[in-house]
């Protein structure tokens, strides 16, 4: 828990403002409210924050636009909140540099994993540190001697499969879109090609997972792409 | 007068009568006996007068000839520009009846009601063109004479001996409003005609002379003031009527006319109608056609046609029969018409002649016992030799009856032949029979050839035959014998009776033949109509009616035809299918919409817009204008019939009344259709309105429970507040997830996202979301290690999937297991979710995937009854099917197929290495 983290709040309903508000503070984070995009820009631009929470219904801007606006200048993690039917939204606001998404309605819980994950990610970066080692329960990966171990048995794996396996461990706990990592994984000309992507996360699971079917790490974030939960 | 109660119906049509009258505009003709009296100066001088009351006043066409005075009282008045037309390098001024229409003033002057308009107009005559600007409201002031009026026109010529083509309908007259006469007594007529007042056209100058004479002038204008004073009496007793009620008559006087070829007819309808005017009757005109008449010339037969369409003008009803004996058809349809007179043209024979052959007149008058017969004397046969009409130059066929074609002259050279041979073969019999037979029995035998040969051939074979047979006869058995000489004189007599016999009998066959001609043609278009009818009565879709009402109207009026249906503004289109070879192509879309709007026929043979070729015909239904039939016929002169129009007019109201049963048929499914949405829209509001009230309650009372008691409230109760507030709002987010599925299926506003997924990803997906809801029910998922790819929504079929889920859990005791199993084959995978609970009720297994049902025993667990729906609509979606049924050992199964294509191809992974 990072006490003195600076997040800024860009929501235009006043409830879930309330509720954020309240919330974070509880927490011990400094919130400051935005009620629209541009107020947004401003704040952002002026207060240096650590996180950004931001809606992407707002009335005078498309939510996008802001995320491009932001990423122009700044690598702060944004998270990004949805109503459920904006699909296509979520998935060019998180290819326009946003980091993860709530849905609405969502639970306190959620909201407060997600923004631990977001700033982790910056410390670890901020710090320098690439981090070697990558451990979650009974899955290991050591990115230094190129081995998997899952209850400490070693894994093999073909190297598309690891190259997925690491980049998804490079963005622990955030939610990755099916483009990206198309792209990382397998360049730029595939980035059409979804089944690939699939069936290969579906190998990863049957070789890391206890259950492949009802999976504990690599979670499938429908419609968007997939998370490798880091907790 | 018996006093009797007012006809109701009668009375209603007064009242229509009145009603349409009091929109139509009013119409007030300026009458006079001749040109020069000073009508369009009285015209005038009215307009000025109503124009100074503040009328909107408009002289539409005003016909000054120049005159100094006329012009100077055009001043002041606004004129509408005349339409130029070009005809035959000049230039015609005409009325431009659509700018006066436009304009639309309260008021219009229109000169010269008698004027036949340019070809190229809407109508042929101008007093059409004042008709119509009255039905759109315009009062219309107007000027004729009286020499141009219909029923008098032949009084008039014969006066001043001086034809008069221009003529208005004495309609027209009897419906103005007002008629003011403008009279002149004749010296001051001459006076001014002799200072220049008086236009004359330079060519008529000299007839002019002729009919400027002062007796001629006194006689028109005594038959003017007649006019107007027969009028005023009308109007007299109309008043009288409609203020006293009981003056109806019950008993109608009916008036049978009998017109034949010959000049007379015209004048003989003429003078019919007068006498029918002057009766109050009604009054048929009847036509007889012998087979004699049939025989008659092109003129003659026009000529008729004429007649018969005149007689129809003036008011009559005209009927065309055919018979044998003309006196005896005109007796007997007399008496079942109840005819009280008949009106007979003077007979044409006289003296001896007269005495010998009979005349028609002589033999009615003896038959007609209890029947008046009126005698119209004979007019000058002026008129009927003045050409004829260019309308009906084109006619061919007359009836469809007409005298056989020369073509058949085979057939009659055929006829002529066998008539010699039956002769030569009658020879060779009575050769044969000559030894035993007396002579007398021979002539049996030829006459017999002469009967058979009369039967069969008519009437030129069989006196043919009938000659020969005679001389035959004589040369070959009358001694003395093989010469030409007649020893006995008795036999003179047998050569003229058989010659008589021969005659009587071929005439006899061939008026046989006629009246089965008739009867055959009369048969032959009622069951046309029939067939039509019928075809029409078991047809279904606007379409298909078209095309057949199409296909019978071709056939049975010899014409191209093609019916032309408004779209939804209600303008006129052309049909949207190419038609058949009966289609009539190129119709004038203007015309038909002209039709349509104002519900009357126009086209060739009418009186409005002529011009063409195309005949456009009204249809009318009970609920008002459906559309316009088209028809080109091949044989215009023939539709022209009253008879045809009065066939082509009830085939147009069977198509109206088809083409109405089918819109009619079309909204009673759209209402239908709007009953049900309303009503799945009530069941709809009422679920939501229920299932959103039940969680709302539950937070509510919770949440006002915290913040009323927050502090004093135990930490634990805290909890359970805070915990029912938590799971009450999920459970109705869970509902509006549903109902925006629900919403976006139904409206099909929805686009599959098909891409290709592992099932056991979107199963995880599924079960990920509903970990909580779960808890109690452990989920056991068998999903075999090869399960192809298959092409999803991924989002949609988790939906499938959370909806199943769903419902197992809440249909299911605590604690019982869920499965997921998948299996495929060649063509589907299917998937299933079963439990272990109570099961489907039996019965019910298809009723559950409606929209809003409900299991009864279900208590209070919400949810609307949609998720089951939801999931057939989408896994139908995909193009697989959802089903349910009872496992065997107890406990529901929900299985749903989606089917399986080829998958894409995945390269190997060396190749993939980048």
């Amino acid at each position: 828990m990072n006490n003195a983290a600076t997040i800024i709040v860009i929501e235009d309903e006043a409830q879930i403002r309330r509720f954020l508000r309240t919330t974070l503070t509880a927490e011990g984070y400094q919130v400051i409210e935005a009620e629209t995009g541009k107020q947004g820009l401003t704040e952002a631009a002026m207060r240096k924050p650590d996180l950004i929470i931001l809606d992407l219904g707002l009335p005078d801007m498309d939510g996008v636009e802001v995320v491009k606006g932001i990423r122009a200048w700044s690598s702060v993690p944004i998270v990004i909140l949805s109503a459920r039917a904006q699909e296509s939204d979520k998935i060019s606001a998180l290819d326009a540099g946003a980091d993860d998404y709530l849905v609405k309605p969502f639970g306190v819980g959620e909201l407060l994993a997600r923004i631990r994950v977001a700033l982790r990610h910056v410390s670890s970066t901020v710090n320098g540190e690439e981090e070697g080692v990558f451990s979650v329960d009974e899955l290991k990966v050591d990115m230094i001697h190129r081995k998997v171990t899952v209850s400490d048995a070693e894994v093999h794996l073909t190297p598309i499969e690891y190259r997925l396996l690491t980049v998804l461990v490079k963005h622990a706990g955030k939610v990755l879109t099916h483009r990206l990592l198309l792209k990382e994984v397998w360049g730029p000309n595939y980035v059409e090609r979804a089944h690939y992507l699939r069936i290969y996360m579906g190998i990863l699971r049957h070789k890391l997972e206890k259950d492949p079917a009802r999976p504990r790490f690599l979670l499938t974030e429908v419609g968007v792409g997939y998370r490798l939960v880091a907790d | 007068m018996n006093e009797q109660r007012p006809d109701p119906d009668a009375l209603l049509e007064k009242v229509q009568r009145a009603e349409a009258k009091r929109r139509r505009g009013r119409l007030k003709i300026f009458f006079g006996a001749s040109a020069g009296v000073g009508k369009t100066f009285g015209m005038l001088l009215a307009a000025h007068e109503r124009r100074a009351e503040g009328l909107d006043v408009v002289a539409g066409y005003v016909e000054t000839h120049n005159r100094a005075e006329t012009e100077q009282l055009l001043h002041g008045l606004e004129t509408l520009p005349p339409r130029l037309v070009e005809h035959r390098d000049t230039q015609l001024r005409e009325f431009d009846l659509d700018a006066a229409l436009k304009r639309h003033p309260a008021l219009i002057l229109v000169d010269e009601l008698a004027h036949t308009n340019a070809p190229g107009s809407r109508h042929p005559k101008r007093w059409q063109d004042v008709d119509e600007l009255l039905d759109a409201g315009i009062d219309v002031y107007t000027a004729v004479n009286v020499q141009h009026i219909e029923s008098l026109n032949d009084v008039v010529s014969q006066i001043t001996g001086i034809p008069v083509w221009e003529t208005v309908p004495d309609a027209v007259l009897a419906e103005a409003n007002e008629i003011e006469l403008i009279d002149l007594p004749p010296d001051e007529l001459l006076q001014r005609l002799k200072e220049g007042k008086v236009y004359l056209p330079q060519q008529a100058e000299r007839a002019a002379q002729n009919f400027f004479r002062k007796g001629n002038l006194i006689a028109l204008r005594e038959l003017a003031l007649r006019r107007t004073a027969d009028r005023v009496d009308a109007q007299m007793r109309d008043y009288r009527e409609d203020h006293a009620i009981q003056d109806v008559w019950q008993v109608k006087e009916r008036m049978l006319v009998c017109i034949g070829p010959g000049g007379n007819a015209e004048n003989l309808v003429r003078a019919a109608y007068r006498l029918a005017q002057l009766l109050k009757a009604e009054w048929i005109v009847v036509y007889i056609e012998t087979a004699k008449l049939q025989r008659l010339s092109r003129e003659q037969r026009d000529a008729i046609l004429r007649t018969l369409k005149l007689a129809e003008e003036l008011g009559a009803e005209t009927v065309t029969l055919s018979g044998h004996r003309l006196a005896n058809e005109v007796i007997a349809y007399a008496r079942t018409r109840n005819a009280t007179r008949i009106v007979l043209g003077k007979p044409t024979l006289s003296g001896w002649k007269r005495w010998l052959f009979g005349s028609l007149v002589d033999t009615i008058v003896r038959l007609a016992n209890d029947i008046d017969i009126h005698v119209v004397g004979k007019e000058s046969n002026f008129l009927s030799q003045a050409g004829a009409n260019p309308y009906f130059s084109r006619s061919r066929l007359y009836l469809g009856l007409a005298s056989e074609e020369p073509s058949s002259l085979f057939k009659l050279r055929e006829g002529y032949m066998w008539a010699l041979a039956a002769t030569a073969f009658c020879t060779a019999i009575a050769w044969f029979m000559l030894d035993h037979f007396d002579l007398a029995n021979l002539i049996m035998v030829y006459l017999l050839g002469v009967v058979v040969v009369a039967a069969r051939y008519g009437r030129g074979p069989s006196v043919l035959s009938s000659f020969l047979s005679v001389l035959l006869f004589d040369f070959c058995f009358v001694p003395p014998r093989f010469s030409f000489a007649v020893s006995d004189s008795q036999y003179l007599v047998t050569f003229a009776v058989m010659l008589l016999v021969a005659l009587v009998i071929s005439n006899m066959t061939a008026n046989t033949h006629h009246q089965a001609k008739i009867a055959v043609h009369r048969e032959r278009r009622i069951a046309s109509l029939y067939a039509m009818s019928r075809e029409l009565a078991a047809t279904r879709g606007e379409g298909n009616l078209v095309r057949i009402a199409v296909k019978h109207v071709a056939e049975v009026f010899e014409a191209q035809a093609v019916i032309l249906l408004p779209n939804d503004t209600g303008s006129i289109v052309y049909p949207k299918d190419e038609g058949s070879a009966q289609s009539c192509h190129g119709s004038d879309l203007s015309i038909a919409q002209w039709v349509y709007d104002h519900g009357q026929m126009a086209g060739q043979g009418t009186d409005t817009l002529p011009g063409g070729e195309v005949i456009y015909l009204p249809l009318k239904a009970s609920s008002g204008m459906i559309g316009v039939l088209a028809l080109l016929p091949l044989n215009p002169a023939r539709i022209a019939l009253p008879e045809q129009q009065r066939l082509l007019d009830t085939f147009t109201s069977q198509i109206s009344l088809a083409l109405e049963r089918v819109r009619l048929a079309m909204e009673a499914q759209n209402v239908q259709m709007k009953m049900e949405t309303e009503q799945l829209r009530n069941s709809l509001l009422s679920a939501i309105s229920h299932d959103l009230r039940t969680p709302l309650a539950a937070i509510v009372g919770a949440s006002s429970s915290l913040v009323r008691d927050g502090n004093t409230l135990a930490s634990h109760a805290r909890q359970e507040l805070g915990q029912t507030i938590y799971d009450e709002a999920i459970r109705m987010a869970g509902l509006a997830n549903n109902l925006l599925d629900m919403a976006r299926l139904e409206s099909g506003a929805v686009v599959l996202n098909r891409q290709w997924q592992p099932l056991e990803e979107v199963v995880g997906g599924a079960l990920a979301g509903l970990t909580s809801r779960m808890v109690n029910h452990p989920v056991t998922i068998r999903l075999p290690h090869d399960l192809p790819l298959v092409e999803i929504d991924s989002m949609l079929i988790e939906r499938v999937f959370a909806n199943l889920l769903e419902n197992a859990v809440k249909y299911t005791p605590p604690g019982t297991p869920i499965t997921i199993a998948a299996a495929s084959d060649q063509n589907e995978l299917v998937v299933t979710v079963s439990d272990q609970g109570s099961g489907i009720p039996s019965g019910e297994e298809k009723r559950i995937f409606e929209k809003f049902h409900r299991v009864a025993s279900e208590g209070n667990q919400g949810g609307a009854g949609l998720g089951l729906s939801i999931c057939r609509a989408i896994v139908e979606a995909h193009g697989g099917r959802i089903w349910a049924d009872n496992l065997p050992s107890g406990g529901a199964a929900f299985h749903f197929a989606l089917p399986l294509t080829e998958p894409p191809f995945i390269e190997n992974e060396e190749a993939t290495q980048s």
